[in-house]
């Protein structure tokens, strides 16, 4: 890039000034509440909005500026990748499953992100948010757009990607994800800032993508290396955004201090508990790995989050308990995750299988502690067993955490040998949890929670087969159903990796691609 | 005092953005990862518009850097000529 810099009239604090001060006006005709309905309901009191500052101090025509340039990096790169049949240059085609699970959970993630600031940042009254809510809202949707395009190549190729966003909005796993931007959306607009721009951007969200891709880049895999890269350049503006919000509601009145207190430590467990795809992804799906979860989740937040958190606690701010908990599952998460989806691989848009010999030394030296002890013998198994013709395909459906969604499959903190479960009674139903923390949200809101839509609840409600189904005709077979209502093709959309269509027509294009055929 | 980090890709335009903090930020240690280079720095990390000048031989405009930012941490600064990230604590 070689761009001209043309000699500024006013500074960068002027200039950012101009854009954002004494633009709005005190109305005459209608009260401040009817314009901005939702400012007092979350109970949090901002009585100055002007002392609110964008530290990038970005200008709309800068912003404009570098977009473009973004995109047009991205588009260029993505052509020549497209033009020389790059996706041949991937490390194996097992790596094609990490990009099934990012178009399918994450992607939609980010329109939703779109809409959610859009609807933020009309709520403010203080244009500085609202130009900050602005820019995020405009760059997610580019996110969304760009992640599309990029991985609209591969769809071409390989399956399980077809109808991403259908799945998104019906499959069970994919339920996760979508409910936790469900959630955040339909909370008010401070609690959505915190939810957000400030656990999920700031403490999350490197978690999600320096890993993914950083991990695509060394697999050989450009067109998502240079998405991931183009969204992440906006993700470093949408971090400052979430750390000015917290400051800035912090230090406006004290009595906002307890409220905030209490949506950080909710929603540090909720993004944690979708990063549960992240951790697997990381350790099984990669064939190349970049760091484990264990590593990334101890540089990331551990160090990182850790220094956040030291800086906030002039504010009465306090790490959100829930690590403790976390740091007790960080040798467990990743091994748990990905048995669990090996035996619902007869439901799931993407291929699993098991990792190989080299693979599980790898394992057993990043995850010392638990790796040989509790996992490794299963893994070896469940391999044993597809060796000699007995794949084994859980076709029954398990209990669900009422407020992240996952299934019932983690151990107790602390003792890896016991399944976690927790319930609670709330009007005339029973309510299952993963977790004392997903109980403790619930508690908080039942009457939020008990209106999510539950996807092995609604399988037996028969809300998930195709219209006109009959369950009741004689052999029935009610996965079929399912996987048709999601449009997904029994045998070739799922099921092990192993003999799928993507690793036979991988295997012979890449030979086409290395010799005379 | 915690770390505070900015990551940038790998690739032509950063090249010399990482020597121009390398050279403003004797503490500063280089990590080197797939595609990307990430700057830990104890404390506070500044980015100084001038060495950047003085080494890509052109003049240079600090928002530039959004296009090839991967992440960072810290309480942001950041004015026509410089780019601070720095920890209270
Ligand atoms: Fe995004
Ligand atoms: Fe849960």
């Amino acid at each position: 890039m070689d761009m001209q810099v043309a000699k500024k009239k006013l500074g960068l604090k002027e200039r950012y000034a101009v854009m954002t001060r004494g633009l709005d006006w005190t109305p005459s005709y209608q009260k401040m509440e009817d314009i901005y309905p939702y400012m007092a309901y979350e109970g949090i009191k901002i009585h100055d909005w002007d002392k609110w500052e964008d530290p990038f101090r970005l200008t709309m025509d800068a912003y404009w500026k570098y977009q473009s340039e973004k995109e047009r990096k991205l588009y260029s790169v993505l052509d020549a990748y497209i033009q020389s049949n790059g996706h041949l240059n991937v490390t194996d085609a097992r790596y094609l499953n990490t990009v099934k699970l990012f178009v399918s959970g994450i992607s939609p993630l980010e329109y939703v992100a779109h809409r959610g600031f859009a609807h933020a940042g009309r709520q403010f009254p203080g244009p500085g948010p609202r130009v900050a809510c602005l820019m995020q809202s405009l760059d997610e949707i580019r996110h969304a757009q760009t992640q599309i395009h990029a991985v609209s190549n591969y769809n071409k190729y390989y399956n399980g990607m077809h109808d991403f966003h259908h799945a998104h909005d019906r499959v069970w796993f994919l339920s996760v994800p979508k409910s936790f931007f469900d959630d955040a959306i339909t909370a008010g607009p401070f609690e959505f800032m915190v939810a957000i721009g400030f656990s999920f951007e700031y403490v999350l969200t490197n978690l999600l993508f320096v890993p993914f891709v950083s991990g695509a880049a060394y697999n050989g895999d450009m067109g998502t290396m240079t998405f991931g890269f183009s969204a992440q350049s906006d993700e470093a503006r949408h971090m400052t955004l979430g750390l000015e919000v917290i400051k800035f509601i912090l230090q406006q009145d004290p009595a906002n201090v307890p409220i905030v207190q209490r949506w950080i430590d909710k929603w540090t467990w909720r993004g944690y508990r979708v990063l549960t795809l992240v951790a697997m992804m990381m350790d099984y799906m990669l064939p190349k790995r970049t760091m484990s979860w264990k590593e990334a989740w101890e540089v990331y937040f551990e160090q990182n989050g850790g220094a956040l958190f030291k800086d906030l606690a002039r504010y009465g701010i306090t790490i959100p308990k829930c690590t403790e908990h976390i740091a007790l599952e960080k040798d467990h998460l990743s091994h748990q995750a990905w048995g669990t989806f090996y035996n619902y691989a007869a439901a799931t848009n993407f291929h699993t299988w098991m990792p190989d010999a080299d693979e599980m030394e790898w394992l057993s030296a990043k995850y010392p502690e638990s790796y040989d002890k509790y996992y490794r013998p299963r893994m070896e198994f469940w391999r044993e067993e597809a060796a000699k013709g007995n794949r084994f395909y859980n076709k029954t459906l398990p209990m669900l955490c009422q407020t992240c969604q996952i299934p019932l499959v983690f151990t107790e903190p602390g003792d890896p040998t016991k399944i976690c479960y927790r319930e609670v009674d709330y009007k005339e139903d029973k309510y299952h949890f993963c977790s004392d923390h997903c109980k403790k949200i619930f508690e908080d809101e039942p009457e939020k929670y008990v209106q999510a839509w539950m996807p092995v609840h609604q399988i037996y409600q028969g809300n998930c087969f195709p219209e006109g189904t009959d369950p009741t005709v004689e052999g029935f077979d009610p996965l079929a159903a399912v996987m048709k209502y999601y449009h997904l093709e029994f045998g070739r959309d799922n099921l092990d990796f192993e003999g799928s269509e993507d690793q036979k027509n991988f295997a012979e294009w890449r030979g086409q691609a290395t010799k005379n055929a | 005092m915690s770390n505070v980090f900015i990551a940038l890709q790998t690739n032509e335009d950063t090249r010399q953005i990482i020597e121009a903090i390398v050279q403003d930020n004797p503490h500063a240690v280089v990590n080197e990862q797939p595609a990307m280079v990430k700057i830990d720095a104890e404390g506070k990390l500044v980015v100084r518009r001038e060495t950047i000048e003085e080494l890509i031989g052109r003049s240079y405009d600090l928002q530039e850097l959004q296009v090839n930012l991967i992440t960072m941490s810290g309480n942001l600064d950041q004015t026509d000529d410089e780019m601070i990230l720095y920890w209270n604590a």
